[in-house]
């Protein structure tokens, strides 16, 4: 394969990876949280657009949304009862609840919908290639892109530009100093939580056709959107947005030369990194 | 009751002391010898299991480190003894397990040594990372590993050049692992006790205060995660021993969290809560899991939340307080 | 007296987060035996001082002396074995054991004995007579058997005290020890720190004024960083800056 296919082929690869960690970024850097059941979300966005497709006949955006929406409810409400019960407590626990809870989940939809792998019907528009002058591609997979990157942008804005970025990310620096400045971290969790989640949602099935989709998702990609957010750095939008794009064509390029020590690549590269820099790529320390 | 300091510090120099109801799993487990002649081979992966969720204990019950990738170790262990005994023809049981021992407390002294400066996320994917690194180099390293498919059939020498292995009834691989138990258990109840595992306490409790008190941290956790290590190394060479195969499931996320499960379905930081967990866990996954797979899932899921939130010390955490009232009744008479 | 070498002395002491300068030019003796006061309004710089003083925080330049030796660049560790202890304006103590298990941790670290894997920890006979004198001593006996979760915060506070003399210090740096506690009960803090044994040299931070001028021989003002002012009661009780920035109301009051 030609350079730019192999780079566009990475790119539509990490962005997936970027919807689906930027919320596990945004909200671990917030609440601290250990949420090895962010994965799940991005899962549960993916069943419902099946769900959707199938059985209320929407087409794939209206479906996207509605993943959006049903997903961020979900994750609102989760959050509300049983999160913000352990934002106290250590890791352990965090660990230990959020791994219930991906077990939960992974059997809910084993037993809902069953155990085999699903496909999302791409709508016409997107099944063919479109010229870029100086190649021509997949259409899924340059929307995929754009996606990913308006996203990114629109979330950069957002943090940079708005009030509520604002105050996310003066809780992120110091959740005390922000609580005395009269923020509502609560609520504040509870929005970020449920958009986070249900941004995961938009990856999973977005990029459903690039991940895959099936009732093991949550735990096959836990390490790489893990590894995604501690390189990324916690609560940084550019920064995940650079990893996610690093790790995403490092995989892909990895995958087709070296298809079985490839991913033992992207082990050793993490560890050598946060040993480097603890605080990820794109982190500020202390923070 | 007794107050004042000296009556808290009589209490302190005791609590070391063996109780009566120490001898309980052990006096158990000799009978479930004599009692399940038949299902000593799940007999014997449960005492490999409380073997590998005891060396857990030791870093992430009493010192407080939260590690994703234990079984980094035990995979260490079981390959070390599948390969010394597939391709050095080193097929000496005991010689097999200090070697595995070896391996797994070099792999954990060099990683821990780098990985301990970090705390929090950062060292769970570290530890996640460094684990999968060497499923990754066992899924690569074929020639010597196997790849996916592992090194099955292998054969040891009889233990102690008296013992051999039974392949049918798993008699002598259950009195082995047992053996090999009492012998780690012992060792781990020594160290929680003494100051060592008086300062690996103190760190977990508050590290902060630790390094005020001027106690080289870092030291100690280094040479916690490595004694562990080799304890999980023997439990992974024991289960390649006690099974005659090796593969890449012993390296994996599943076995890691697995066991900090079942830890913490026990109690951590209990000593016996690996006990407890390790039977419990294992005993209804049996029972249930083969029937109704998802609904053991589903199951393991719902509790695992609500251990979480309502039940942080697991079954012995739950059972304290009932001791406690009993005890305290009897010696109120 | 002043020509002899005292205890605990910074020369120069900077320490600088980025533009923030948190410590500026600190020069400062602690002399054998003190009793000493720190006082300040709040962002001061206090408690960055004691984490300079500590070796929790390396200074940006200047120097930490002990006895006339160059410790600022020995780690907290090194420190605290040749004497400089510290308590915690927050209590920092290891919340599921019990006072004397607190205490004892500190002592066996002290003694060396808190590396020994085989032996138990309650068979360490001289670390365990010198933690139930400590416990004593605070008055902390009836407590000894519970853990710190269960003791109200002003037993606490005694813990955390009792720790820091299990560290057998020479040099004792208190973080306004009766933070947190009502007042009522902050007269059974003051009475433990007025009799600990005279050889100690006690750095103390406080905002009462009546516990600092009851207290202290000596007492320093630092205001934005740097030393502000420095002398004995009488003389800062007289100065008409120190009253102007900073005790006006305390004292008038």
């Amino acid at each position: 394969m030609d350079i730019a296919g192999v780079f566009l082929g990475g790119f539509a690869a990490g962005m997936v990876l970027f919807i689906v960690s930027v919320g596990l970024s945004v909200t671990m850097g917030l609440m601290g949280f250990v949420n090895l059941a962010h994965g799940g979300f991005a899962m549960l966005g993916g069943y419902t657009m099946v769900l959707a497709m199938k059985h209320a006949g929407l087409g794939f955006v209206a479906a996207l949304a509605l993943a959006f929406v049903a997903v961020a409810l979900l994750a609102g409400l989760l959050e509300r009862t049983l999160y913000a019960r352990l934002y106290r407590a250590g890791e352990l626990d965090q660990v230990l609840f959020t791994i219930g809870l991906v077990f939960v989940m992974i059997a809910a939809i084993t037993l809902g919908v069953g155990p085999e792998t699903q496909t999302i019907r791409l709508p016409d528009w997107m099944r063919g290639e479109t010229d870029l002058g100086f190649v021509r591609y997949r259409t899924y997979s340059l929307v995929v892109i754009a996606t990913g990157v308006a996203l990114a942008l629109a979330l950069w804005l957002g943090f940079e530009r708005t009030r509520f970025g604002a105050r996310i990310r003066a809780a992120v620096d110091n959740r005390r100093m922000a609580a005395s400045l009269g923020v509502d971290v609560g609520r504040l969790f509870t929005v970020t939580f449920a958009i986070g989640s249900g941004l995961a949602a938009v990856g999973g099935g977005l990029g459903a056709e690039i991940l895959g989709l099936d009732p093991n998702y949550p735990l096959r990609y836990l390490a790489y959107f893990l590894i995604v957010v501690a390189v990324g750095g916690l609560g940084r939008v550019t920064g995940v947005f650079f990893a996610a794009l690093l790790i995403g064509v490092l995989d892909f390029v990895l995958k087709i030369h070296f298809p079985k020590g490839g991913t033992m690549f992207i082990y050793a590269l993490t560890l050598v990194l946060l040993l480097a820099r603890p605080q990820g790529l794109f982190g500020r320390k202390g923070a | 009751m007794m107050r004042g300091a000296a009556a808290a510090a009589e209490a302190f120099a005791r609590r070391h002391r063996l109780r009566w109801w120490e001898a309980l799993p052990w006096i158990a487990a000799l009978a479930a010898f004599f009692v399940f002649p038949t299902y000593l081979s799940f007999g014997t992966q449960l005492l490999v299991t409380v073997l590998f969720a005891l060396s857990l204990d030791l870093v992430l019950g009493y010192a407080g480190i939260v590690t994703l990738g234990h079984a980094a170790f035990f995979g260490a262990g079981a390959y070390t003894v599948g390969m010394l005994a597939a391709h050095a023809g080193w097929n000496e049981p005991l010689s097999g397990l200090a070697a595995a021992a070896a391996v797994a407390a070099t792999i954990g002294f060099l990683s821990g040594l780098v990985l301990l400066r970090t705390h929090g996320l950062t060292l769970l994917m570290l530890t996640l990372c460094t684990m999968a690194l060497l499923e990754q180099a066992a899924n690569m390293g074929a020639a010597w590993t196997g790849g996916f498919d592992g090194i099955p059939g292998l054969k040891f020498q009889k233990i102690l050049g008296l013992f051999e292995f039974d392949v049918l009834y798993f008699r002598t691989q259950y009195l082995y692992a047992l053996a090999v138990l009492f012998a780690c258990f012992v060792l781990v109840r020594t160290l929680v006790y003494s100051s060592f595992g008086q300062s690996l306490t103190g760190v977990r409790e508050n590290v902060l205060r630790m390094h005020a008190v001027g106690a080289p941290v870092r030291t100690r956790l280094v040479v916690a995660y490595t004694i562990s290590a080799a304890l999980a190394g023997v439990a992974g060479g024991l289960f390649a021993q006690a099974t005659g195969f090796v593969n890449l499931a012993v390296l994996g996320l599943d076995r890691s969290a697995g066991v900090m499960i079942m830890l913490i379905l026990g109690g951590y930081g209990r000593l016996y809560g690996a006990f407890v967990g390790a039977v419990a866990f294992l005993l209804l996954e049996h029972v249930l899991a083969k029937a109704y797979p998802t609904a053991w899932q589903l199951g393991v899921g719902v509790l695992l939340v609500l251990v979480a939130l309502y039940a942080r010390n697991g079954i012995l955490g739950l059972a304290e307080p009932l001791a406690r009232r009993f005890a305290a009744r009897r010696g109120g008479v | 007296m002043s020509g002899a070498i005292p205890i605990l002395e910074t020369r120069g002491l900077c320490k600088a987060f980025g533009a923030l300068e948190v410590a500026r030019e600190i020069d400062f003796r602690l002399e054998r035996g003190a009793r000493h006061a720190l006082i300040g309004p709040n962002g001061a710089g206090k408690t960055t001082f004691v984490n300079l003083l500590t070796g929790v925080l390396a200074p940006s330049r200047g120097q930490v002396l002990l006895e006339g030796e160059d410790v600022t660049h020995l780690p907290q560790a090194k420190r605290v074995k040749r004497g400089i202890a510290r308590t915690f304006q927050i209590s920092q103590l290891f919340r599921g054991l019990t006072v004397l298990e607190n205490v004892a941790i500190a002592v066996a670290e002290r003694m060396g004995a808190g590396g020994a894997m085989l032996k138990p920890a309650g068979a360490h006979r001289e670390v365990l007579d010198e933690t139930i004198r400590l416990v004593e001593m605070l008055k902390l006996g009836d407590d000894a058997g519970r853990r710190i979760g269960e003791l109200p915060y002003g037993r606490q506070r005694l813990v955390e005290i009792a720790i820091a003399l299990g560290l057998a210090p020479r040099v004792l740096l208190l973080d306004e020890p009766a933070a947190g506690i009502p007042s009522a009960e902050s007269h059974i803090i003051l009475d433990a720190i007025a009799s600990l044994p005279a050889e100690i040299a006690i750095l103390i931070i406080e905002h009462d004024m009546d516990v600092v001028f009851r207290f202290a021989k000596r007492i320093t003002v630092m205001v934005s960083g740097a030393v502000f002012a420095e002398g004995t009661p009488a003389e800062i009780a007289a100065n008409r800056d120190v009253r102007a920035v900073y005790l006006g109301s305390a004292l008038d009051g």
